[in-house]
């Protein structure tokens, strides 16, 4: 077996890589969006992709998300494989309708003739001292419609991975990029990026024995960070990163809260309506008498998301993730 | 040094003279719309298209009250009638090549029919069995869409696709005079003009919008102006002359075709029925309006002009009639069959491959069936 020399590598970087290497591999894959061009996208996400396939393959579109989406979904139905930019979580809004209406509905509504291969890139959640409107957790919304799958990656192999198979998926997916995430660094190799990511399966990230944390996208991190606090408290805390929300992996989910009988789920997203919700009801409906104590939340508050001097308030942190776990009605020897 | 002083101190130099990237005067639709029946130009158009469009009229407004008497006999949930409209929804349809793309909306199924598809399976939406009941690759119809002028963008990614390929393919997108409120009308229409797209908009004005008066809906001078704000031309016609609607949307056509960009076209019509069978127009409008406009029916027009210049006689009315009977009566026959129902349908196209929490919910699904087929009895309870 031989090894592979491992660099560091950003997961923007691999974003740009997966989208470089579906475009090379498959000429119907295009990209679309706002300043996806010349710029490169304001995150630089696209950063040279015009330039080496040309504007036809990625294209400056006019400043019109419903329209960016809209026309995805036409050159979808002509056999092409749309993959949109939207610039910011919430600037993805006014092209909610597309997505609600036709985009998850489309392979449904004409029994399965006319698929959507379309991936709609968004950049989402909080921590980056964005001011309004550059830091939603827009998953909830998505999650909620049928038809669509939703992903997110932590690591800089999963965001490679986990692209390309949305890319090759035949279905609609909405894939969630952390942005927080996107200067973080992993060892990974770019000549021989990792196989590509099945979408639908959770990965536990830290395996441990006293409580999991069921987390995604820019909370694993954070996580992982209480996890190796919690150490000190004698905690040993099993870290799960679901990386797609849709679909929804009960079988790992379920078989590493068995395994510790406690679990709290962690997201930025607002706590009323957001995925934790969702989560801690099917682990509560298939672990229930594994449980030792109930399924606890740690999410963003019910408020709009904050200015960015005071996001680190609403945001999880190890000590709120501490706090909840301190909760999970440990016996006295804890 | 004051603030105005410092203001003019960081004052850019002039830019360069500006112009307009278009001369605005050829994308202006003409004043009135444009006719052919009853007109120097009827004569020249080809004969035969115009006694293929009466036909097609015949068989359209035959449709149309089919399907309403459907909705009164419970086999149609609703149906919005597109009577007095018949020339714009057949125009539409024949001015295409069969390579190219028709978009409809929800009142468009009569358009979709006289592309070829299936009454029954154009009307299955209305039906309720399902929602699109026709396959769209199979006469390249898009499904009927429901929300306004969503599917204008579909058109336009479609058309743009299709060049992007290499391919000669137009895109036709119809939408009604509320949808050109809708903010999908322009983005639609502001995509196809950047990108030149070979799109055709066709907007039936048929002057409202369920209750709601064009009055009430814009201001501009007519819809076909909307187009010069986007770089396009306008075109303006009379809706119920089937001669003009084909003429003008054959010319929008082939300008696409040759890599010209979009066009759109305001067909000036009215709808004779109310919105929907569940709608009451008397509420709105009045009676005298209505007989204004039904004495300029798009079938009146057409016969008029075929008779005058005896290219239509008795026989050939009468065969045209038989033949649209015999269209109703298929439609209404099978229409009355129950539509053949599988639950677990439900669950097939959600996905490519169901998720794991859709067969589970389809095996529940399945064991309330078994339990339903079963009765209280067998039920075990």
């Amino acid at each position: 077996m031989t090894t592979v020399a491992l660099k560091p590598a950003t997961m923007a970087q691999a974003i740009t890589r997966a989208l470089r290497d579906a475009l090379a591999a498959d000429p119907s894959v295009h990209v679309l969006g706002e300043d996806v061009g010349a710029l490169g996208g304001v995150f630089r996400i696209t950063d040279g992709l015009a330039a080496e396939f040309g504007e036809d393959r990625c294209t400056d579109t006019p400043l019109a998300e419903a329209g960016i989406l809209g026309t995805a979904v036409g050159m979808a139905m002509y056999g092409l494989r749309p993959v949109v930019e939207m610039q910011f979580d919430a600037f993805a809004y006014p092209a909610f309708e597309q997505v609600v209406s036709h985009v998850s509905r489309m392979r449904n509504r004409t029994r399965g003739a006319m698929p959507l291969p379309i991936t709609i890139r968004v950049p989402y959640g909080g921590g980056i001292g964005g001011v309004e409107h550059h830091s939603d957790s827009s998953e909830a919304y998505y999650m909620a419609t049928p038809g669509l799958h939703v992903v997110t990656p932590a690591t800089v192999a999963d965001a490679y991975g986990l692209l390309r198979a949305a890319i090759a998926s035949d279905d609609p997916v909405v894939f969630l990029e952390p942005k927080r995430l996107y200067w973080s660094k992993d060892a990974w190799n770019p000549e021989e990026p990792e196989a590509v990511a099945p979408l639908g399966r959770a990965v536990v990230r830290r395996p441990g024995r006293s409580a999991t944390l069921i987390t995604y996208g820019p909370s694993v991190p954070v996580c992982l960070e209480a996890a190796e606090a919690a150490r000190a408290e004698g905690w040993d805390l099993e870290v799960v990163d679901l990386r797609s929300l849709v679909p929804f992996d009960d079988e790992t989910v379920t078989a590493s809260v068995r395994r510790t009988g406690r679990a709290v789920v962690v997201h930025e997203s607002t706590g009323f309506g957001g995925p934790g919700g969702e989560i801690a009801a099917r682990v509560t409906e298939r672990c229930f008498h594994y449980l030792e104590a109930p399924v606890l939340r740690v999410a963003g508050f019910d408020i709009p998301y904050p200015p960015p001097m005071l996001e680190r308030h609403h945001l999880p942190g190890v000590d709120r993730i501490l706090d909840a776990v301190g909760r999970l009605q440990w016996e006295a020897e804890n | 040094m004051t603030v105005m002083e410092q203001r003019g101190a960081y004052r850019p130099t002039p830019p360069p003279a500006w112009q307009p990237r278009t001369d605005p005067a050829p994308l202006l639709p003409d004043a009135l719309p444009h006719r052919v029946l009853g007109t120097e130009a009827a004569a020249k158009t080809d004969p035969e298209l115009l006694r293929r469009l009466y036909s097609h009229l015949v068989r359209g407004r035959r449709y149309n009250a089919q399907a309403t008497a459907l909705t009164k006999q419970g086999r149609l949930a609703v149906y919005p009638s597109s009577t007095g409209q018949e020339a714009c929804e057949v125009a539409a349809a024949l001015v295409l090549e069969e390579r190219d793309w028709l978009f409809p909306s929800y009142r468009d199924t009569l358009a979709a029919v006289a592309r070829g598809v299936d009454p029954v399976e154009a009307l299955t939406l209305l039906r309720g069995d399902w929602h699109t009941g026709y396959d769209p690759y199979a006469h390249r119809v898009a499904p009927l869409s429901t929300p306004l002028a969503t599917q204008l963008p579909h058109a336009v990614g479609l058309a743009h696709a299709a060049r992007l390929k290499g391919d000669d393919v137009v895109a036709l997108a119809m939408v009604g005079d509320g949808g050109t409120s809708e903010g999908d009308f322009h983005e639609a229409l502001n995509f196809a003009a950047v990108w030149q797209a070979p799109v055709v908009f066709l907007v039936q004005n048929n002057g409202f919008a369920i209750s709601v008066p064009l009055a009430k809906q814009t201001a501009a001078p007519t819809l076909a102006h909307k187009a010069v704000g986007y770089g396009m031309p306008g075109r303006l016609v009379d809706g119920n002359d089937a001669a003009a609607v084909h003429e003008v949307l054959a010319e929008a056509v082939r300008r696409a075709r040759e890599g010209g960009g979009p066009t759109l076209v305001e067909a000036v019509t009215y709808r004779i029925d109310a919105h929907t069978n569940a709608d009451d127009a008397t509420r709105y409008r009045g009676e005298d309006e209505v007989a204004a406009w039904r004495d300029h029916d798009p079938i009146l027009l057409l016969e008029r002009e075929l008779t005058e210049r005896e290219l239509l006689d008795e026989d050939a009315i009468q065969a045209a009639r038989e033949d649209a009977e015999t269209m109703a009566a298929d439609l209404r026959a099978r229409m009355n069959q129950d539509p053949v129902l599988d639950p677990m349908e439900l669950f097939a196209h959600v996905y490519a491959q169901p998720t794991t929490q859709l067969l589970e919910q389809r095996a529940q699904l399945q064991a309330e069936l078994d339990a339903e087929a079963a009765g209280p009895e067998g039920a075990g309870r």
